[in-house]
């Protein structure tokens, strides 16, 4: 009698328990076997020690190429050294996170409070643009796992038509105006989730990435570095940084004396000849051109504030929570039932339509705040660069452009000077 | 000579000019950035308690076997016979026919222990993250099944592409040094 309500009592408490954590149906059996509860199957994540290490590594792989670009003028060794990066950042690291990424999340942390910056990420996204300021692309030339993925297979260097370069260079503007846009409203990632190269790294991933990928591998032996010059947002910044980057690399280690042998030997048309042995616009003709360009530019710029902000909500749409309320909201008013999977939860989740239609009207808010800027700022990029191409500066020497050039050192060995400082050596 | 001298100051003024405006608002930047950084590394994770098993951790990975992986919180289980996250509903019989198993990889042992309790767990080699036994565990038993990213599979991208997706919003940063949401608080040994 007495053990039977000691079983109750059990049975009450362990009920009460159970009722309690919700979910559990059935009471926690008690072995007599001596059954004991397997172990867990589980890895600790891999140490953070690591991102330390790659920022120790990204220092000296900068200052190595910033030393074989200058100093040493050496192709093979920057070569060699991008070899490294392709391997460490691509294949061991596995690409993730790199340079390019980060801007996303700088962007993101700038815009949001909830999210705190690694370290490493901040780091990964300075130090390149400081040796920029200091010596010009040196990331490019040997740290960056995509720039020597590129390099290495970009054997055949064909020359792509002016007008069809000068176009497909815009594309990383936009590229980079809209994934910060896109990181700074919490909505997406382009950057990596478009990043062709790094299902190559991983030897595994989505598989319209990799085709993606392996495409672009393939051009890119012809067309050098297609990622680079017609994607790469973060080398809009690097080009903009590097135009005023205190030391450059020099395609003659002495004097030019304009024998245009380096002329076609860059593949991303980033030398800019000499006018010695050139015909020049006359003066007044470029003038002019500057004059109409200068008052083009405030047009341009406005012009771009709202042709994009037309475009806001367009825009908006690439974020999850729009996309739901867009659906729902259809739902609601036109009876077109509501299928994705995004709306079964969200109905099964018992959140009421209210909120979530407030979040999508602060999302869209900070969508319309946001497409004015990106807009000005491509619409004034666009002005700055016709401007810049009616300044006609004196040169006489052949130099590459500090903006384009990769610091890759493809040109050295087409410069008689340089080849018979080889040789004396 | 002295007209190219005029060109050459000229242009090393505008350089000089240019790259303070340049390193000015870069440094401007960092400082900014500087105090909303923080020593700790992030990894994802999911959060049990709000993942739906809408089975996008199958698909939406970058990894083509999924990194999420089926978790047994084996001190929240009934061991029950009739375990409603091993056995398709409805079917009669009760032993490891893989025509009766929920698991569309069969990724889910089933071992006898005593009467009348059965112990369930996961060959994570097979599993691939759908969550459908997650789902018959939730609806009919304890709950003791769940999903977790795998860290030694997961590369830890920048945005995790499920997370990107989740309808649930359960795939969340979290710091490294608690890398998993066990569900019956289950503490890793220090190493
Ligand atoms: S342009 Fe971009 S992808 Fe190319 S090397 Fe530079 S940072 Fe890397
Ligand atoms: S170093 Fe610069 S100018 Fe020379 S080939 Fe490379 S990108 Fe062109
Ligand atoms: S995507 Fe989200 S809700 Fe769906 S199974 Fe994964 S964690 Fe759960
Ligand atoms: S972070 Fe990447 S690898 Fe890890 S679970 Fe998410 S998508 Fe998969």
């Amino acid at each position: 009698m007495n053990k039977k309500i000691l079983y109750i009592l059990l049975f009450i408490f362990i009920g009460w328990n159970y009722f309690i954590y919700g979910q559990a149906r059935f009471p926690k059996p008690e072995f007599d076997s001596g059954y004991n509860y397997p172990e867990y199957q589980i890895t600790e994540p891999i140490s953070p020690v690591w991102e330390y290490i790659d920022v120790a590594v990204l220092l000296i792989v900068l200052t190595l190429t910033t030393r074989f670009t200058l100093k040493t003028r050496s192709r093979k060794s920057i070569i060699l050294i991008s070899a490294f990066s392709l391997l460490y950042f691509g294949f061991f690291r596995e690409g993730c996170i790199c340079s390019i990424g980060s801007i996303q999340n700088i962007a993101l942390t700038l815009f949001n409070d909830g999210y705190t910056l690694p370290l490493s990420v901040l780091l990964f996204f300075l130090i390149p643009i400081l040796f920029t300021i200091g010596y010009g692309r040196q990331f490019c030339a040997g740290a960056c796992p995509l720039g020597a993925i590129q390099e290495l297979t970009g054997i055949y260097p064909v020359k792509l038509p002016k007008t069809v370069e000068t176009i497909l260079s815009t594309v990383p503007y936009i590229y980079l105006v809209l994934s910060i846009l896109f990181a700074a409203t919490d909505s997406h990632f382009i950057i990596c989730k478009y990043d062709p190269y790094v299902g190559i790294f991983r030897l595994n991933g989505p598989s319209t990435i990799m085709i993606f990928g392996i495409l672009l591998l393939v051009s890119g032996v012809f067309i050098n570095r297609p990622y680079c010059r017609f994607l790469c947002p973060y080398g809009v910044i690097l080009n903009w940084v590097s135009r005023f980057s205190g030391k450059h690399l020099t395609i003659t280690p002495d004097i030019c004396t304009n024998c245009r042998l380096c002329e076609t030997s860059c593949p991303y048309e980033a030398i800019i000849p000499s006018d010695l042995l050139q015909e020049k616009e006359s003066m007044v003709k470029s003038r002019k051109k500057f004059i109409i360009y200068l008052i083009l530019l405030p047009i341009i710029t406005v012009g771009g504030i709202f042709f994009l902000q037309m475009f806001s909500e367009n825009l908006a749409m690439v974020n999850q929570k729009v996309r739901l309320a867009k659906e729902l909201r259809l739902e609601k008013e036109n009876e077109i039932k509501a299928i994705s999977i995004d709306a079964v939860t969200f109905k099964e989740s018992g959140s009421t339509l209210e909120q979530l239609f407030l979040e999508e009207q602060q999302i869209l808010e900070r969508f319309r705040k946001g497409t004015p800027w990106a807009g000005g700022f491509l619409g004034l990029s666009l002005g700055l660069a016709l401007l810049l191409t009616t300044i006609n500066r004196k040169r006489d020497e052949y130099k590459p452009d500090q903006g384009k050039c990769y610091s890759c050192g493809r040109c050295f060995e087409y410069c008689p000077i340089h080849l018979e400082k080889l040789e004396l050596k | 000579m002295s007209e190219k001298n005029k060109y050459q100051n000229r242009r090393d003024f505008v350089k000089k000019v240019g790259k303070w405006a340049v390193a000015l608002p870069i440094a401007y930047l960092g400082y900014e950035l500087i105090q909303k950084t923080s020593a700790q590394e992030f990894v994802w994770q999911i959060d049990p308690y709000k993942c739906t098993q809408c089975g996008q951790c199958e698909t939406n990975c970058v990894q083509t076997v999924s990194a999420v992986k089926c978790m047994h919180a084996y001190e929240m289980c009934g061991y029950c016979d009739l375990c409603s996250g091993y056995l398709r509903q409805g079917v009669k019989e009760r032993n490891t026919g893989a025509e009766l198993q929920l698991c569309p990889t069969s990724a889910i042992n089933r071992s006898f222990i005593e009467n009348p309790y059965f112990a369930y767990t996961i060959d994570e080699e097979l599993c691939n993250g759908c969550g459908k036994c997650v789902k018959g565990c939730a609806a009919f038993g304890n709950s003791s099944l769940y999903l977790q990213i795998k860290h030694e599979l997961c590369v830890n991208c920048n945005l995790c592409s499920i997370a990107q997706t989740c309808p649930a919003e359960a795939i969340q940063r979290v710091p490294n040094s608690k890398a998993y949401n066990l569900k019956d608080g289950y503490k890793p040994k220090e190493s």
